[in-house]
């Protein structure tokens, strides 16, 4: 077990590694002075030369690359040069409702898709494994966006039960910060639920066909503590896999969401310093996020052991 | 590994373009469901190809017609700028469908070059897995986000954009399709009679493995079109001039409660396209492999 944990985690840090070089190649190596880049339209050539000895721009690029990796080893990203805020600091300003929002919204998926994809499995090619398989093709299929602006016309615009956009922050009072985050989340978690309906009935499927299902049956449970106690136990691994992979698109949609809903979370800082050309923030989130993302794999790689004995070994 | 039906047959045959020709008539006469979603994303094409005889000036403001409902002369009424909605939506079909099409030709094309090799250099293979698992973690929709605003404005940014996170995904699943076709006895049948290098790759390798890449390439066309959405959506794609179904949604925010319309038609001609693809791909995947259709899909 010790050797599995070491092993992931050593695994995962030459990827942390690759995907930092690539995150700093993508602002050193693109087209155009990185200094010129990073002072924006309205720098003077002084501006310029400040920002390049400031950013070591004048050293080697592998030096260059070192000192930013150092820095961020020590979770400094860097200055915006917008406001002149360090970029940790500013992700943390808006960490909570982008963490409240992802969270609400994995909630309410495997709140609405695993029961939906376990039915499915269950009643295979009937009714309602159709309606299932039909809702799932048309979530990957609507764009977040979209689907955003819908429930806000039906729910907020007409029924009047929801703001239309904005954010409580849970200082004011965790009730109105879920009411803000509901219409996010629901529309978040309508596409999310699309995967994971599909993961959880395929997975469900293939652990139905088990022969010790037929012998749980055999020795008379019933089916409903079979499907969650057994089965459910068994499709773990794939359902919970396929959660972490797509917390890499979930990032993606509370990007888009949190734009919509006007939430000022990590998603909006993103936009916004992209609209600003403000490249240590933008290379700071995008760093975050994927390191976020690693770590979460790992602990879902980790998680296996809970499910499949097989990996403790 | 399934047996596709798109098969290749070696060149006993006297004109092989046109064998493959037959197969897919053959192949499509035996998949009616393929042919009816073909048909009608094919239909979509041809509208936004045919846009500027069908469709009129989807630039031309007219301030004094500003937001204005439904009428004769501008059948889905005008928007904030009283440019015809419907010429805009029209129009607004060739952006989609350009970048759709050249994301998922670009990231097939690149991912089998990069996946054959992946799949039959050990030492290679593994680092170029490492470097895709690497890409792989980076969030596609930010790091698309990032490139787009990285480059000047323009379709070849996007599309450049929306490609490289697509990659990594063709890339895995080519190899893995490799891996499967290196274990068949075929090939190694081929290689016994003395077949190796490109010509064993051409003939065996990509031909038996083009059917699952069809599949892979059709869902990368269908998350292409919303990525470009989105990028057009966030004002990092194309630029406002050029109609888009993300520009005329991200131009409708600011009247969406007035007139919620503007933003329903680019949603619903968004949505109907991607659905229409995403359905192509699951329908493709099925009669590739018949096996996992009978457990019931849609």
């Amino acid at each position: 077990m010790l050797y599995y944990v070491f092993g992931r985690l050593a695994a995962a840090i030459p990827t942390l590694l690759i995907v930092s070089v690539f995150i700093f190649g993508l602002v050193h190596l693109a087209p155009g002075d990185p200094a010129v880049l990073i002072a924006g339209d309205n720098a003077n050539p002084e501006q310029v030369a400040q920002i390049r000895e400031r950013l070591h721009l004048d050293r080697a690029l592998p030096v260059q690359f070192g000192i930013w990796f150092g820095h961020a080893m020590q979770f400094d990203l860097g200055a915006s040069v917008y406001s002149g805020k360090p970029v940790t600091e500013l992700i943390a300003q808006r960490i909570e409702p982008t963490f409240l929002l992802a969270g609400y919204t994995i909630l309410l998926t495997v709140l609405i898709a695993v029961p939906l994809g376990t039915i499915a499995a269950w009643k295979a090619n009937g009714w309602i494994d159709r309606l299932v398989m039909a809702f799932s093709v048309a979530g990957f299929s609507v764009p977040v966006f979209a689907t955003s602006y819908l429930l806000i016309y039906v729910f907020a615009v007409e029924l009047r039960w929801f703001p239309v956009q904005g954010y409580k922050p849970l200082a004011n009072g965790p009730w109105n910060t879920l009411v803000s985050l509901t219409l996010p989340s629901v529309a978040l978690a309508l596409v999310f639920s699309a995967l994971i309906a599909r993961v959880t009935r395929a997975a469900v499927l293939e652990v139905l066909q088990e022969n010790f299902i037929r012998t749980l049956r055999a020795k008379g449970l019933g089916t409903a503590r079979i499907l969650i106690v057994h089965v459910l136990k068994a499709a773990g691994v794939p359902i919970v896999t396929v959660i972490g992979i797509g917390i890499a698109a979930l990032i993606g949609g509370v990007v888009v969401t949190e734009s919509v809903f006007n939430i000022p979370g990590i998603g909006r800082l993103t936009v916004d310093a992209i609209v600003r050309r403000d490249y240590p923030v933008v290379q700071g989130i995008i760093l975050f996020f994927s390191a976020l993302l690693i770590l979460i794999n790992l602990v879902v790689d980790l998680s296996y052991a809970l499910f499949d004995p097989r990996v403790r070994g | 590994m399934a047996v596709t039906d798109i098969r290749h047959t070696p060149a006993r045959r006297a004109n092989p373009a046109m064998d493959m020709g037959v197969q897919a008539l053959r192949f499509l006469k035996s998949h009616p469901e393929v042919t009816v979603t073909l048909g009608l994303i094919l239909v979509m094409a041809s509208i936004g190809l045919l846009a500027p005889w069908i469709a009129g000036d989807p630039a031309a403001i007219d301030p004094a017609d500003r937001l204005r409902p439904p009428s004769a002369e501008h059948r889905l009424g005008t928007d904030h700028l009283g440019r015809d909605v419907a010429a805009r939506l029209i129009h607004g079909t060739r952006n989609s469908m350009a970048v759709g099409f050249a994301v998922a030709a670009i990231a097939s094309l690149v991912g089998i070059a990069v996946g054959v090799y992946a799949g039959f250099s050990r030492i290679g293979g593994a680092v170029v897995m490492r470097l895709n698992d690497a890409m792989m973690s980076i969030p596609a929709v930010l790091l698309a986000i990032a490139l787009a605003s990285l480059m000047a404005q323009g379709l070849t940014a996007v599309i450049v954009a929306i490609t490289i996170p697509e990659i990594p995904r063709m890339v895995r699943v080519v190899r893995a399709l490799v891996l499967g076709v290196r274990a068949q006895p075929y090939l190694s049948a081929a290689v016994s009679i003395g077949t190796r290098g490109l010509p064993l790759v051409l003939r065996h390798v990509i031909p038996n493995m083009m059917g699952p890449v069809l599949v892979q390439a059709t869902y990368a066309c269908a998350s292409a079109i919303i990525a470009a959405a989105v990028l057009s959506f966030l004002g990092v794609g194309t630029s406002p001039e050029i109609p888009s179904w993300g520009g005329m949604m991200a131009d409708a925010r600011s009247q969406f409660r007035l007139h919620p319309t503007l933003m329903l038609y680019p949603g619903l001609a968004l949505s109907a396209l991607v659905l229409l693809v995403n359905i192509l791909g699951d329908r493709l995947s099925d009669a590739i492999d018949p096996r996992k259709a009978r457990k019931g899909a849609l």
